[in-house]
């Protein structure tokens, strides 16, 4: 099961760039939230903070505080036990190219010493499954490379990849943003139904998929967040003059 | 019209230029081929008919009796490459490995890959006196195991410079899919980046392997050369570049004719050694893998 995620004073940095300023927001568990705004306003950062891939760059820096559940993730864990918890899925899709579609799936429990090949088989197929994939690919799990895969394969192998592990939490940085029209639609309707097991946080730049997808919406700007409601309420009648320009279409 | 004939030109001086790129790539291509080609058939054409049973199976005659072979210095190769393979492949790789995924941008970094390329730089018979002086004058004695130090440390650059290149090529977006599944970063270097980079990696260690089984400066004052049956790693060793030299240079037409059969087996030795490895492992690999 999902659980919320609360985020409080979040500030990031790389180098010296103030990437995000005093991020304050609370995502439901067992929801989709949305992530919008133009291109380089932090939301991709915002993401990385929650798993703690931020501070995978040597010059990235992060204060604040991020609660998952009942876990403080910058206090209490060190950062490999968080990223079994919180899943991720990336722009690109970045299958393991030398692995099979079955390695692909089983790697996260793999490589941390998991070896019961039977569980491994079952969490293997039932995570193909969850992520609509297994009936394209079962009779190849072994034979295929992942990277053999289209695209719109691959980002699902990434999304059973990242579901494998059990994690609580699900973050899509523009996950269909790669894919082509049908593709993208394969991948809404499974955020739409992973929604209620897991918390998805997805950052997207296609405004239509966040009406389509997420019950929450927040908008970035410049590295602050400018507006968080119901997506309904930031679609229909925003706040703030800066969220209506937005996704009026009269910038970014 | 005339807008037309103008179009015709165009595409017929397209067409010409292409043909002629074309050519140049052939003819270069070509002159590039045509020296390994043109030793080997020669190496054939001297070599092939000294080739015997005996020559893979005996050790060499004393000077004045014919026949005799290489047998010795066969496998006393095998034993050098073997010892080299087994410090210059881990050394090189492991170096590789701190270059690319954990020194990026520090100093010690930035001076173990100067040193790697000055120790590429450096005469091979240069190498054969630093071992002299440190492994054979401590010892006391030449050895197969000073022969084997010195091809191994040979071998460390060209597999280190070539293991970090094919690490830095494997895309960033793989290392942070391992990253955010939980694993930790030694294990995703060891488990994902490498094997991903490891077609790469072992073209590198083929080069490196190439390259010192031809050498023979380094094995003058360290292997030393033997013309009787040794494989001990304490005694002095022969080699096939170094029994190619002594009978090359001797005075006897019938130690002339084993020296080019010599280098026409060495030179298949190594094609098929590379042939090997590259066979072993590459069948591992999956339908569609890049």
């Amino acid at each position: 099961m999902g659980v919320g995620i609360e985020v409080t004073t979040l500030n990031a940095w790389y180098g010296t760039n103030h990437t995000l300023q005093d991020i304050n927001l609370h995502i439901p568990a067992n929801h989709a939230t949305a992530l919008i705004g133009p291109s380089g306003c932090g939301k991709s950062t915002f993401v990385r903070c929650i798993n703690r891939m931020h501070e995978t760059n040597p010059i990235a820096r992060v204060t604040g505080s991020v609660r998952i559940g009942d876990l403080d993730i910058y206090a209490d864990a060190k950062p490999v036990e968080i990223r079994r918890r919180v899943g991720m899925v990336f722009q690109r899709p970045n299958p393991f190219p030398t692995m099979s579609i079955y390695d692909n799936v089983a790697a996260g429990l793999k490589l941390n010493g998991y070896r019961n090949r039977q569980v491994l088989d079952e969490i293997v197929e039932k995570s193909l499954k969850n992520s609509a994939l297994w009936d394209e690919v079962k009779d190849d799990l072994k034979k295929k490379s992942g990277a053999s895969l289209s695209g719109g394969q691959q980002q699902r192998l990434c999304i059973a990849r990242a579901l494998a592990v059990d994690p609580e939490v699900l973050l899509m940085d523009e996950p269909a943003s790669a894919l082509d029209p049908v593709s993208t639609s394969k991948i809404e309707d499974l955020i739409f139904q992973l929604k209620s097991q897991y918390t998805i946080v997805i950052v997207t730049h296609n405004m239509q998929q966040a009406a389509r997808v997420a019950e929450k919406t927040g908008f970035f700007l410049n590295g602050r967040m400018v507006e968080f409601d119901s997506t309904h309420k930031i679609f229909t009648n925003p706040s703030d003059k800066r969220t209506e320009d937005y996704i009026t279409g009269r910038f970014g | 019209m005339q807008l037309n004939n103008e179009h015709k030109l165009q595409t017929r001086i397209r067409a010409l230029t292409d043909v002629a790129a074309t050519g140049l790539a052939v003819l270069s291509t070509v002159l590039v081929v045509a020296p390994l080609v043109a030793i080997f058939v020669y190496l054939v054409y001297r070599g092939a008919s000294s080739l015997n049973l005996d020559f893979f199976t005996q050790i060499p005659k004393p000077v004045g009796e014919s026949g005799g072979g290489m047998a010795n210095a066969i496998v006393g190769s095998g034993v050098l490459l073997g010892l080299a393979s087994l410090i210059g492949v881990p050394l090189g790789i492991g170096g590789g490995i701190y270059l690319a995924e954990f020194g990026r941008g520090t100093k010690l970094a930035n001076a173990v890959r100067f040193t790697a390329d000055v120790l590429n730089g450096v005469p091979s018979i240069v190498m054969g006196m630093a071992v002299l002086a440190m492994v054979v004058h401590p010892e006391g004695h030449f050895s197969a195991f000073s022969g084997g130090v010195a091809l191994g440390i040979m071998m460390i650059p060209t597999v280190c410079r070539t293991s970090e290149e094919m690490l830095l090529m494997v895309p960033n977006a793989v290392r942070e899919a391992a990253l955010a599944l939980g694993v930790p970063n030694w294990r995703s270097v060891l488990a994902i980046t490498v094997r991903t980079a490891s077609p790469g990696i072992i073209t590198g260690c083929m080069l490196a392997f190439a390259r010192v089984a031809g050498e023979t400066a380094p094995l003058i004052f360290t292997a030393f050369g033997n013309s009787n049956w040794s494989t001990s790693l304490n005694e002095p060793i022969a080699a096939l570049p170094l029994q190619i030299y002594v009978y090359a240079i001797s005075p006897y037409d019938d130690w002339h004719r084993l020296a080019w059969a010599g280098a026409l087996v060495l030179i298949v030795l190594i094609v098929l050694a590379v042939s090997l490895v590259r066979y072993v492992t590459s069948r591992g690999v999956l339908k569609g893998a890049s």
